[in-house]
């Protein structure tokens, strides 16, 4: 029964729901071009250390100095700078792992969920297997192994998280398989992956969309998680898990080092989650 | 005094249409009102507003429900709830989603008596045994401490109404009670309602769309259409010559066990526009 | 007329027996040996990659924990002492030999038994893990009651929106979040560490915070509550946000049913019938999921415990892949392992006992 409060109330749940898409999507661009124009944009060097200004507060505090906006860490590195370029390191993990594991876990989960049979018993059990690791470890493990660098990064995330996708597309395109229109294809002679490609896999794209967003935002984080342990890439390069971990042992004496790069991180997970929501909500005929 | 007399009850959809149209009637302690209509009449909903159980969508835009004298609309919803729970019951559609799948069977006929009512543990499944003896439910013992899912619908239906019967409430809604059961034990459940009804004294209004169970069970009937009560008569008058066109339409409509060659009568269309005319005019009436 | 009523036949209204108990037994039992075996094969699974896998690193473990001057001869001689101058295969058979027998190895870096390492770390793992776990089922049950009793209203608004906040930041996260404001801006917890050094510690056993509670030092209770509330919570997060909103929404569907509306009839009020009447049969859905994500919750104590230097498992299982630990490695891995696929099977026969349809009255 839909009375007129109601519907008031489920078209005020979505406009808020586009507001969400619309902030998150804009964080998302801001940040995007930071990280393609950031020689540009930084004000200062990101690698450049001036031991004489160490420790500078941001902006508005007294101490602090002009042109270091957001102030500087302990080697006189300005924050600002860093964040930006470390957006780089970000963006391109998100995007490029991103990407990869949801083209190989969808494939797998798309086979075993349509195939069944033998296919299904063998991903399902690495499955099982990959679900009995604990995540971070796993990740940290397959860094030590591969050694530290982007390369590795996104390895090691491709590895992990292709069951995220698997898992889903896998229960997704079974229940597609179920359908009617699916036999009435088959009925017309369609051969199996005539209709998986066709019939199931349009189908499963809207949820395979939806997971890649949320997928990127996972990658910024492991990203930061790897920086924060040390593992992600050298040290020297500028990324926002580095920095935080750099700003996680001089809490007390420069807050800023930590406070800057977290809101950074917190906003582009935040974005990356809420644009996921925000298209299921899209896809969702039952919203719309 | 009546035991229970609506007057003038209007209830609508939250800004939307009327669902009932300043509807009146009585029910007195051992009588029997059958509430009758093709669904979407409101019939259920008179049921619904008396007990206090009108889904959230749905408001009371005017009117009375005079319980014993006390209108209950006015009071505040905390004493209406638990005189409602002390004084009146009732005996839901479906008995396969009516009881708690995860309770037992003994505490779900109880828990009015304890809570609400204050009596003790003992007293009140000494009284649970007693009802399930009386709808004619064989080892209670066993079916008190049994989970819902391990009965049939047949058996539910009687615990549900010897739920309704256990704290000797003056006033039951019967809403549709046996339109979910299987045709044979539909007729052993009017039978036992009726049967229940008339020893202890209930008052009862029973909600249905079928006006042969209304021809076994009732003594007066409120006919519906569209949330007004086209026509209120006793049960003899109204078999013998309803006196509104729809109604007689209705009754005329009704299968007819004993003549199968009558075949299906369907309302008349130029009734069905008599009566929408009337719901018309009686909405520009009390705008 | 209507003559249906009056034909009587009273036929005598049995129950339908229940299923017989014996059929539920095996059916359980057969439930019990497929689940036992698929995660005989899953553990099966984790020793062979994680073996293989630590075995590709590169740097040989034996040279790091030497001193600089060390020649090949030494290194040579450890590397016999240690196993690994066989072939791999050789090392998986002694390896795997060993843990069926209750022997894990012997940590390189420290020269003890991995099994002893281990277990003296568990106990704090777990201690964190199930306060988070509490915390979780606390802060998310509270939610989705709030949400459900002021159903469409402002409140529920909040709540969901707070969910989505929550569901949307992982623990690592809300972990630093947490230290920024109750270790820094009103410092009112610990941010490192399990308990306070300086501290005399009674115990006998390494579950610090229930041994304190049986020893009534509330006192050094409290301590080891003020050091890991952040972690904990930190943790408990997201797992709150995804109970809170399968719980409420659960809730709000059942809320609709029968059976609740029969509850209100009988004069009970709104709090009530969503306490007794909803929430058990509510919560049965929520279980399963929650139970996977415990096991995320589980796996994610790793970097929390580093985030806090909380000195638990994960945090040793950091220090072991940096230091090239391989036994103390393989040891940690297969015990989370161990621990994921028992939550798991936990969840599923809690899962059964809560069900009184499955459970043979």
């Amino acid at each position: 029964m839909l009375d007129a409060k109601g519907m008031d109330g489920r078209s005020l749940i979505r406009r808020r729901a586009g507001l969400r898409l619309w902030l998150s999507a804009g964080w998302l661009t801001l940040l995007c071009l930071a990280a393609l124009f950031a020689p540009w944009i930084a004000p200062k060097d990101p690698l450049a250390q001036d031991l004489f200004l160490g420790r500078m507060p941001p902006f508005w505090m007294a101490g602090s100095e002009p042109g270091y906006w957001l102030g500087t860490d302990s080697l006189g590195r300005d924050v600002l700078s860093r964040i930006i370029h470390g957006a780089r390191v970000a963006l391109t993990v998100a995007l490029v792992a991103g990407v990869i594991t949801c083209l190989i876990g969808a494939t797998l989960g798309l086979l075993a969920g349509f195939l069944r049979g033998w296919v299904d018993m063998v991903i399902s059990r690495l499955i099982d297997i990959w679900m009995a690791f604990p995540p971070v470890l796993f990740s940290i493990l397959l860094i030590a192994v591969l050694g530290p660098g982007l390369i590795s990064i996104i390895i090691a995330i491709v590895v992990i998280d292709w069951t995220r996708f698997a898992r889903v597309v896998r229960a997704e395109a079974m229940a597609q398989g179920a359908m009617d229109y699916v036999a009435s294809a088959r009925v017309a002679g369609r051969g199996r992956i005539g209709i998986m490609l066709r019939e199931i896999l349009p189908n499963v794209l809207p949820t395979i969309c939806v997971l890649l967003t949320l997928e990127m935002g996972i990658a910024v984080i492991v990203e930061a998680i790897l920086s924060f342990v040390n593992l992600s890439i050298s040290t020297d390069d500028p990324t926002w898990g580095g920095m935080i971990s750099e700003g996680r042992t001089a809490i007390h004496q420069a807050w800023w080092v930590l406070v800057f790069p977290l809101i950074t991180l917190f906003l582009t997970v935040l974005s990356f989650s809420q644009l996921g929501e925000g298209l299921k909500d899209r896809f969702d005929p039952v919203l719309r | 005094m009546t035991y229970l007399s609506i007057r003038d009850l209007s209830v609508r959809l939250k800004g939307g249409p009327s669902l009932l149209r300043r509807v009146s009637l009585d029910v007195e302690p051992g009588e029997v009102r059958g509430l009758v209509g093709e669904s979407g009449a409101g019939k259920s909903m008179i049921g619904k507003a008396v007990l206090g159980i009108l889904p959230p969508s749905v408001e009371i835009t005017g009117g009375q429900i005079l319980l014993d004298g006390t209108d209950l609309l006015t009071l505040p919803p905390k004493d209406r709830r638990r005189r409602i729970g002390a004084s009146c019951a009732l005996i839901p559609q479906d008995p396969l989603t009516a009881l708690n799948p995860s309770h037992r069977i003994g505490p779900q006929i109880t828990d009015r008596l304890v809570d609400i009512l204050g009596w003790t543990r003992a007293d009140a499944e000494a009284r649970a045994k007693a009802l399930l003896a009386e709808v004619q439910i064989p080892d209670p013992d066993r079916v008190l401490r049994a989970y819902p899912h391990e009965l049939s619908g047949g058996m539910r239906q009687r615990i549900l109404i010897a739920s309704a019967f256990a704290a000797e409430p003056k006033l039951i809604v019967a809403d549709e009670p046996t339109t979910a059961l299987d045709v044979t034990v539909q007729k052993q459940i009017l039978k036992l309602i009726a049967g229940m009804q008339a020893r202890h004294g209930t008052a009862l209004l029973f909600v249905t769309h079928d006006l042969g169970v209304v021809s076994k069970v009732c003594q007066y009937l409120s006919v519906l259409y569209a949330g007004m009560v086209v026509e209120d008569a006793t049960v003899v008058d109204f078999f013998a010559a309803p006196r509104h066109a729809y109604s007689a339409a209705l009754l005329a409509a009704t299968p007819k066990y004993t003549d199968p060659a009558a075949g299906l009568n369907p309302v008349p269309d130029a009734v069905i526009d008599a009566v929408r005319a009337e719901v018309a005019a009686f909405d520009r009436g009390s705008a | 007329m209507y003559e249906y009523l009056d034909q009587d036949e009273d036929r005598q209204v049995h129950a339908d027996g229940p299923p017989s108990a014996e059929a539920t037994g095996r059916a359980v039992i057969r439930l019990l040996a497929t689940r036992l075996l698929t995660t005989l094969v899953t553990l099966a699974g984790v020793a062979v990659i994680v073996f293989f896998v630590i075995r590709v690193v590169p740097g040989n473990p034996i040279a790091m924990m030497l001193p600089p001057g060390a020649t090949d001869e030494d290194i040579a001689r450890l590397s016999a002492l240690y196993g690994l101058d066989k072939p791999m295969v050789t090392q998986f058979g002694i390896w795997v030999a060993g843990v069926l027998q209750g022997d894990f190895g012997t940590s390189i870096t420290t020269r003890q038994p991995v099994l002893d390492l281990v277990l003296g770390r568990l106990p704090a793992t777990l201690e964190l893990a199930i306060m988070a776990l509490v915390l979780a089922v606390i802060l998310g049950g509270t939610a989705a009651l709030i949400g459900t009793r002021f159903r469409g209203g402002r409140r529920e608004g909040a709540i969901d929106v707070a969910n989505g906040m929550a569901l949307s930041v992982p623990d690592f996260l809300w972990g630093l979040v947490l230290i920024l404001l109750f270790g820094v801006l009103w410092p009112i917890f610990h941010i490192s560490g399990r308990v306070t050094p300086s501290l005399d510690l009674p115990f006998t056993t390494d579950f610090y915070l229930f041994e304190s509670l049986l020893r009534l030092r509330f006192d050094l209770w409290a301590d080891i509550v003020a050091h890991m509330f952040m972690p904990a919570l930190a943790l408990a997060i997201p797992l709150a946000a995804i109970i809170g909103q399968l719980l409420k929404q659960s809730l709000k569907e059942t809320m609709n049913l029968d059976y609740v509306t029969l509850a209100r009839t009988k004069g009970y009020g709104e709090t009530r019938v969503i306490l007794r009447e909803a929430l058990r049969n509510a919560a049965l859905p929520t279980l399963t999921l929650v139970g996977v994500q415990f096991t995320f919750l589980i796996g994610g104590t790793v970097i929390i415990e580093r985030l806090f230097s909380y000195e638990g498992l994960g945090n040793m299982a950091i220090d072991a892949v940096i230091n090239r630990d391989l036994p103390l490695i393989q040891g940690i891995v297969l015990l989370f392992a161990l621990i994921f696929t028992g939550v798991n099977l936990i969840v599923d026969l809690l899962y059964a006992v809560l069900n009184p349809r499955l459970r043979h009255a």
